[in-house]
């Protein structure tokens, strides 16, 4: 059990901050089709600047000093910078989609090609293989908290609990969740949300209230982002082992399809990625999943083969779409780029 | 003379032609201006490195390797062209696949899961079928059809679902692709089709040529000697000349540009939209399916069966083939070119210098981009001509103004004299 909930939880955290990250864009009335090409590029930034943390020798010394503390302050600084160049990327479609007006679907699938197309070929340049590896290959580990570091023994037992969420996670779970509630809070509950969201829906009525709908959206775009940057990252360290190959197994796409399962809604897409993850850890570790801890792995004796795992996280959401498009509710100016004279 | 010309640059169709190939050089300088950077920035790299690199992003088409105090040479490569026009067959079919969705107003992303779907059904037939029994040439027949039928189903999925529950295509287009990939795979790893006869083949599927099947070549290796070229390019040509006929001059055409349009007020005017939907989908995915069939059909290709992870690139590539030609399918023939161009080049740079075939990803998504706003390019390129055409006229103006002056001067004259 605790076997699955961290793999759940390894899988859902990075699709539940990159559907936040579609949700303002989207609210701000631009779709962000580029999800998957922004997490792409916020994975191969991250690995570089862990890369150069390693050259610089910081993290080793902090490691060899068994500095925790420093160490996941380098890795929330490595998520931070995610983030800026993320926000960065995220530019050239909000350049495109709101100053030029250019058609979103096409803007955001020219990011998605860009992305990898330019990470691969830095890449090659770089590592003069396909895969960004860390230069130290267990530095990735060095950013797992585990009870050592907390004070326990080895040999201490913490309980259900205590070994679920202490033990062997990484800290990126608990701060993605803390950003997840207060960027919620932020769209709902201040000026600035509300602004952000009537432009989604009526940006010709938020700007005759003097409302900038172009400041609004770039806002948008840019959270978007910084957010689809990070949880670029946090999938390299967390699934990926901290390694970077322009590739994130379609989770961009699957986040966007947990926003539209989700309703647009924080609380329903945190819900959603919640069960996403649950089918992609199935998915990816079925043989080795013990329900009742028995040691009979119950998955893998039903005989089925993998690949129908593998697919079942997209079959779902196809089948979840047919029953949820009738009560699904997008913003009302999502895709239609904002024109001051239109009534 | 000046008439003519300006007409003609006022014409819609050469200002998309001119769109395009702005976009087109564009990308290439992004591509270049990238490679220079690298260059520039890379230990590894000199500055002859970046110069040979930016010839090779340009001209990579024509070339021909090194010479041998190790520069570069360009000529005509007949192996490099034969090997564009095989690299385009499926180029051109997905990039017809998506652009007959574009007319209908759906974004065909799903190439890539019903090229998939073509592939498997088409491998299936043409391995399957013994050619002892069954004439090679029917079997090809029947693989190709088995492919065209399979792509236009998974095409068809994502159309019901859009005309029936209304769910975005593109949403259900993407589940689909993943959806084929692990189903592909799955068939693939049950089958007895894996090759086992050729050492380190792991993971591949048998070669149709195992079974005696493969596209003809039609004299077309005597042409381009030492490429992979086959008859698949021709067939690909006659499909585009198929769909441009069916867009533009029949009934079927015009209902499904109608829905592409306004759905609603094709409803109005008695076009079955819902039918129409379904049906545009069905057809972008039989010529998605067709592509991955003459593809592997070819006879020297050999599919990589474990492909859950990945999706083809051919799949993507049909999306900036189709918005490049603006959706024309005469036009996606020769950006299909255009693009398997690219790639060919991508190869050669790859051979030939420390930089990767990445490179030309980047420029192809380039050219997506731009093409995003292509209206404003287009636009852009419009109201230059149009300040060009007033100037012109302001300045022609008052020459006539002076001559008609003249003219009725002249006549008074005249008259004054006839009075005298």
């Amino acid at each position: 059990m605790t076997f699955l909930i961290q793999q759940t939880l390894i899988y859902a955290i990075p699709l539940m901050i990159v559907a936040l990250a579609g949700i303002f864009a989207e609210r701000s009335g631009v779709i962000n089709l580029a999800l998957e090409g922004m997490m792409i590029f916020g994975a191969f930034v991250g690995v570089m600047f862990v890369n150069l943390l390693l050259k610089s020798g910081a993290m080793e010394a902090a490691k060899q000093a068994d500095q925790w503390m420093k160490l996941q302050g380098f890795m929330f600084l490595t998520m931070l910078v995610s983030a800026a160049l993320g926000s960065v990327f995220s530019l050239l479609l909000s350049f495109a989609c709101i100053n030029l007006r250019a058609d979103q679907t096409i803007g955001g699938t020219a990011l998605n090609l860009l992305a990898p197309a330019l990470v691969l070929f830095l890449i090659r340049i770089i590592a003069n293989q396909n895969t960004l590896q860390l230069t130290k290959g267990d530095a990735a580990t060095w950013f797992m908290v585990k009870k050592t570091m907390l004070g326990y023994d080895k040999t201490d037992k913490l309980g259900f609990l205590g070994d679920t969420f202490i033990n062997k996670v990484y800290l990126t779970t608990y701060i993605v969740v803390l950003l997840f509630v207060i960027l919620s809070i932020i769209l709902y509950k201040t000026k600035f949300g509300l602004r952000l969201r009537s432009c989604g829906e009526n940006p010709q009525a938020a700007d005759s209230l003097g409302i900038n709908v172009i400041k609004m959206r770039y806002a948008g775009v840019s959270i978007s982002g910084a957010l689809a940057g990070m949880g670029g990252f946090v999938y390299a360290l967390t699934t990926a082992n901290c390694t970077s190959n322009g590739d994130v197994a379609g989770f961009g796409f699957l986040a966007l399809a947990v926003m539209i399962f989700g309703n647009w809604k924080p609380l329903n897409v945190a819900g959603a990625s919640l069960l996403f993850g649950l089918f992609k850890c199935i998915a990816a570790s079925y043989s080795s999943i013990d329900l009742n801890g028995n040691g009979v792995y119950e998955l893998a004796n039903i005989g089925l083969n993998a690949n129908f795992y593998r697919l079942l996280p997209y079959l779902i959401t196809l089948i979840v779409l047919m029953f949820t498009s009738k009560k699904s509710r997008a913003p009302k100016a999502e895709g239609i780029p904002y024109d001051k004279g239109a009534r | 003379m000046k008439q003519k010309l300006s007409a003609f640059w006022a014409k819609d169709g050469t200002r998309s032609v001119c769109a395009s190939l702005i976009s087109i050089l564009i990308g290439m300088a992004v591509g270049s201006i990238i490679v220079i950077i690298v260059g520039l920035t890379s230990k590894t790299i000199s500055s002859k490195g970046a110069w040979e690199g930016v010839r090779l992003v340009f001209a990579g088409i024509c070339s021909t390797g090194r010479d041998t105090v190790g520069n570069l040479t360009f000529g005509f490569s007949p192996v490099n062209l034969g090997n564009t026009l095989f690299r385009a067959t499926p180029l051109i079919l997905t990039g017809l696949s998506v652009a007959v969705a574009f007319k209908t107003g759906l974004f065909n992303i799903g190439a890539a899961g019903q090229y998939l779907a073509g592939t498997a059904a088409t491998l299936f037939i043409a391995l399957e079928i013994p050619s002892a029994v069954v004439p090679a040439w029917i079997i090809w027949i029947l693989a190709f059809l088995g492919g065209l039928l399979a792509g236009a189903f998974w095409g068809a999925i994502p159309g019901t679902l859009k005309a029936l529950l209304n769910i975005n295509e593109v949403l259900t287009s993407i589940m689909t692709n993943w959806i084929a990939a692990n189903l592909v795979t799955w068939f693939f790893d049950i089958s007895n089709l894996k090759n086992v006869v050729e050492y380190g083949k792991t993971g591949y599927i048998y070669k149709t040529s195992f079974n005696g099947v493969s596209t003809p070549k039609l004299g077309l290796d005597k042409l381009f000697p030492g490429s992979q070229v086959n008859a698949g390019i021709l067939i690909a040509i006659v499909l585009a000349v198929l769909v441009y006929i069916m867009m533009s001059k029949t009934t079927l055409g015009y209902e499904l540009k109608a829905c592409g349009a306004n759905r609603h007020a094709a409803r109005y005017a008695g076009i079955r939209d819902k039918r129409n939907i379904v049906l545009s989908m069905a057809i972008a995915g039989a010529l998605s399916g067709v592509a991955g069939s003459l593809y592997w059909l070819s006879g020297n290709t050999e599919f990589f069966w474990s492909t859950y992870q990945s999706l083809p690139d051919a799949g993507f590539n049909g999306i900036p083939v189709a918005l490049l030609a603006v959706n024309n399918p005469i036009a996606v023939v020769f950006t299909g070119i255009f693009m398997s161009a690219l790639t060919v080049a991508g190869q050669q740079l790859k051979n030939l210098t420390a930089y990767n075939e990445y490179i030309t990803n980047v420029i192809t998504a380039t050219i997506v981009y731009l093409s995003a706003f292509y209206l404003v390019i287009k636009m852009w390129i419009s109201g230059r001509k149009k300040r060009k055409i007033n100037k012109v006229q302001t300045s022609a103006v008052p020459d006539s103004a002076d001559e008609t002056q003249k003219a009725l001067l002249d006549e008074n004259a005249r008259k004054e004299g006839d009075a005298q």
